[in-house]
């Protein structure tokens, strides 16, 4: 095992930044149902009436409940004290139907996705797009293709109605309700979410894609997605998301459960950037079953806290699965992203690859887990995390844990820190570029091997944001 | 109307020690001129200082590029208004395309208002392209430059190369040459001076600064200075730098009474190690 530390440059740059939230709009759209603020069992009752679910769920819901009702408050990670469970709506109806169509789509809905600038090309995708609106997912048109070879994908309250033996089968199985404390609170009131089946042998060839958003003050969203990939199938699965700035805290806590069986190939992309005064708090696993590979791209530029660490485990041999992060704390923001892998089984191997940056008083935290299981001969791990810290006001901190109960093992870890180089600025500034235009150059330079994993329009999306909280001008 | 590069009495320090001790050279558009002289007569730092590095300090003095004051401009303003500083050690910039790098670099120097504000409108891809391809067939580089990350893991020969075709593609009006030829076998000297060789003109004024005078048998000047301690002490033409390949510089040390212990002082010569990886 490998450790390094070092910090090569001693120099600071100073970059003027404002924080102001590049999405600070709100349509006007009126909510067909809206609880009162809070949660309890009534909140809960009524909203299994509503959604008229089944008998099984509202049972797991209210035990849930209780499950989070008994958990102590998250103490470690970032600053959860700002955060009131008491002063969040828990359950919001936007509209009350599910459109089968673009056309059927609500023209207000219809003007914030044009205000989100979602590019014309990308409407093409939109076939292939569950667009969560508020609580509940209001746009869905399933492309006739997945139809034909048999790929369901749905969202979550969808599948609870329609497919409720894979919903029985799964739900819950990889992130019970008592995992953690934000896992027990999803559990007991999520709502919307995808759900993806893919067949065996059947290969997905283009992204199915989601966006998500916001849009009720003191909302809190708590979506559920479970995604189950049959023997030797592949997917492609993308999320963004992009949410209206609001004073007063809003909480998005989602859960994302993943099988990957046999042989099947799994990626699953998300660019957050929710307005920086959301807490958002994830939990995110996937199984990886023999030969399968699993991949999480997880881009964070939002929120005010994130707390996220998408992990894998890796149950049967051959198993493989890989992790890239990119993190940006900017003013006000904290950033503790991470990952984990878990070797269950011999000759499984897996990469986490961490790139964060911090500017103008973020703070961006590495938080990651290897571990390797007694009798899992044989495994290969290799962690990377770079950081890239703007100026003197601005933090990064590495917290690694690695716990190894095997001898026959190869895990490498290597951290670096390090500030833009004042000989790097010149050199671009020499060439004509203004230090924010050459400061933004390097900074995307440093997540450009992350970025160029990332489908076309999210690639050009992220260096555009990063672009903008560079320039310090947004708006 | 040829532009002119205008120094008078320019001092600057580093930290407290004086380096450059009353400089005076005019370098004008067209002209070739090398200015040499031996480890720690303060070249890298003249070179740094009028491309505006941060980290020098101007005492007193006054530099103009065409008739502005250029000493109160960042380093973007003064390549904006066309001043190019080949460097001696080019900085990598780990992530960033070559091509990507100088489609930025050439919309901000090619900009309609060279005023110093951010570069707003990107030239069009196609006709860069076709640009970038031109000129690194005319300078004999691969095609794969523009693909690669810039600097990085580039060998001595190619940062060089590259600091040539960066040379091509920004047009400026003056170019300073670093010790280009530094850290260079003979074959390698030879192919970045051809390359240079292709971009002399009455358009482009050069200023070659450098220890040794065998990049000068690609580029010959019409103008040599030799620098010693800190100023210009003798300034001729071409039979100069032959006096220098023969005898060194100790006579001119010997003529005026410089001993050559102060001048090996390593940290004077490089003061940006410490900076650098």
């Amino acid at each position: 095992m490998t450790q390094h530390m070092t910090q090569p440059e001693t120099e600071t740059v100073d970059i003027g930044v404002s924080s102001d939230y590049k999405y600070g709009f709100h349509d006007d759209i009126k909510p067909v149902f809206k609880s009162r603020k809070g949660l309890d069992t009534e909140i809960i009752n009524q909203m299994c009436d509503v959604k008229g679910e089944p008998d099984w769920m509202r049972q797991y819901r209210l035990k849930a409940y209780e499950i989070f009702k008994q958990k102590p408050d998250v103490n470690w990670g970032g600053d959860l004290s700002g955060l009131d469970f008491d002063d969040i709506y828990y359950y919001v109806k936007a509209s009350d139907r599910t459109e089968r169509s673009w056309d059927d789509v609500p023209d207000d809905i219809k003007r914030t996705f044009d205000r989100l600038g979602i590019p014309e090309a990308e409407r093409k995708f939109l076939a292939g797009v569950g667009a969560q609106y508020d609580s509940e997912v209001v746009y869905h048109s399933l492309q006739e293709e997945l139809d034909k070879v048999g790929v369901i994908f749905v969202d979550t309250d969808t599948a609870l109605r329609e497919y409720p033996d894979l919903m029985k089968e799964y739900f819950g199985t990889l992130i019970p309700s008592a995992d953690n404390k934000f896992a027990a609170l999803n559990s007991a009131i999520w709502s919307g979410g995808s759900f993806i089946y893919v067949p065996p042998g059947v290969k997905v060839d283009y992204p199915l894609q989601a966006y998500f958003r916001i849009n009720t003050e003191n909302m809190g969203q708590f979506e559920r997605t479970l995604i189950i990939v049959d023997e030797g199938a592949e997917v492609n699965y993308v999320e963004g998301c992009t949410a209206p700035s609001y004073s007063s805290a809003s909480l998005h806590s989602a859960v994302v459960e993943i099988v990957c069986k046999k042989g099947s190939r799994v990626r699953y992309t998300t660019i957050q950037n929710w307005a920086n005064n959301v807490y958002n708090l994830v939990t995110k696993r996937a199984f990886a079953y023999e030969d399968a590979h699993m991949e999480w791209i997880d881009g964070n530029l939002g929120s005010k806290l994130t707390m996220k660490y998408p992990s894998v485990y890796m149950m049967e041999p051959g198993a493989r699965g890989e992790i890239l992060s990119i993190a940006f704390a900017s003013k006000g923001q904290h950033q503790d992203a991470g990952a984990k892998v878990i070797h269950c089984a011999p000759h499984t191997t897996s990469r986490i690859t961490s790139k964060s940056i911090s500017k103008d008083g973020g703070r961006s935290s590495y938080r990651g887990e290897v571990r390797v299981m007694k009798g899992a001969k044989g495994c290969k791990s290799t962690v990377q995390c770079d950081a890239l810290i703007l100026d003197e006001k601005s933090r990064s901190d590495t917290y690694p844990v690695i716990q190894i109960d095997e001898n026959d093992v190869n895990i490498g870890h290597e951290a670096r820190v390090s500030k833009i180089g004042e000989e790097q600025l010149f050199y671009l500034m020499s060439r004509g570029l203004s230090e924010d235009e050459a400061s933004a150059m390097i900074v995307n330079g440093f997540i450009e091997p992350l970025v160029k994993e990332l489908p076309m329009e999210y690639a050009v999306e992220m260096n555009r944001l990063i672009q903008l909280q560079m320039e310090g001008s947004v708006g | 109307m040829s532009t002119e590069l205008v120094i008078k009495d320019l001092r600057i320090s580093v930290g407290e020690k004086p380096i450059i001790k009353g400089l005076n050279l005019t370098v004008k558009q067209g002209e070739i001129h090398a200015l040499m002289g031996p480890n720690g007569s303060g070249k890298s730092t003249l070179a740094n200082a009028l491309m505006g590095h941060p980290f020098y300090s101007v005492d007193s003095g006054e530099v103009t590029f065409g008739g502005v004051d250029v000493l109160e401009l960042e380093p973007n303003e003064r390549a904006r208004l066309g001043l190019f500083l080949a460097f001696q050690y080019p900085t990598a910039i780990p992530g960033v395309s070559m091509a990507n790098f100088l489609r930025m670099a050439v919309s901000a120097v090619r900009t309609e208002n060279s005023n110093g504000s951010e570069t707003t409108e990107l030239i069009p891809m196609r006709a860069f392209r076709r640009e970038l391809r031109e000129k690194m067939k005319q300078l004999g580089v691969d095609e794969s430059f523009a693909r690669r990350y810039l600097n990085e893991g580039f060998s001595g020969g190619e940062k060089k190369r590259a600091e040539v075709l960066q040379l091509a593609m920004l047009e400026p009006k003056i170019a300073i040459l670093d010790e280009t030829d530094s850290g260079l076998d003979i074959d390698a000297v030879r192919i970045v001076g051809e390359s240079l060789n292709q971009l002399i003109g009455p358009d482009l004024g050069v200023l070659i600064i450098t220890h040794y005078p065998r990049l000068l048998t690609y580029i010959r000047p019409q103008f040599v200075h030799i620098l010693l301690d800190g100023r210009i002490v003798e300034s001729g033409g071409w039979e100069l730098a032959e006096l220098l390949e023969k005898k060194g510089y100790d006579p001119i040390r010997e003529k005026y009474g410089i001993s050559p212990e102060v001048l090996a002082d390593d940290d004077v010569e490089d003061p940006l190690s410490a900076l650098r990886r």
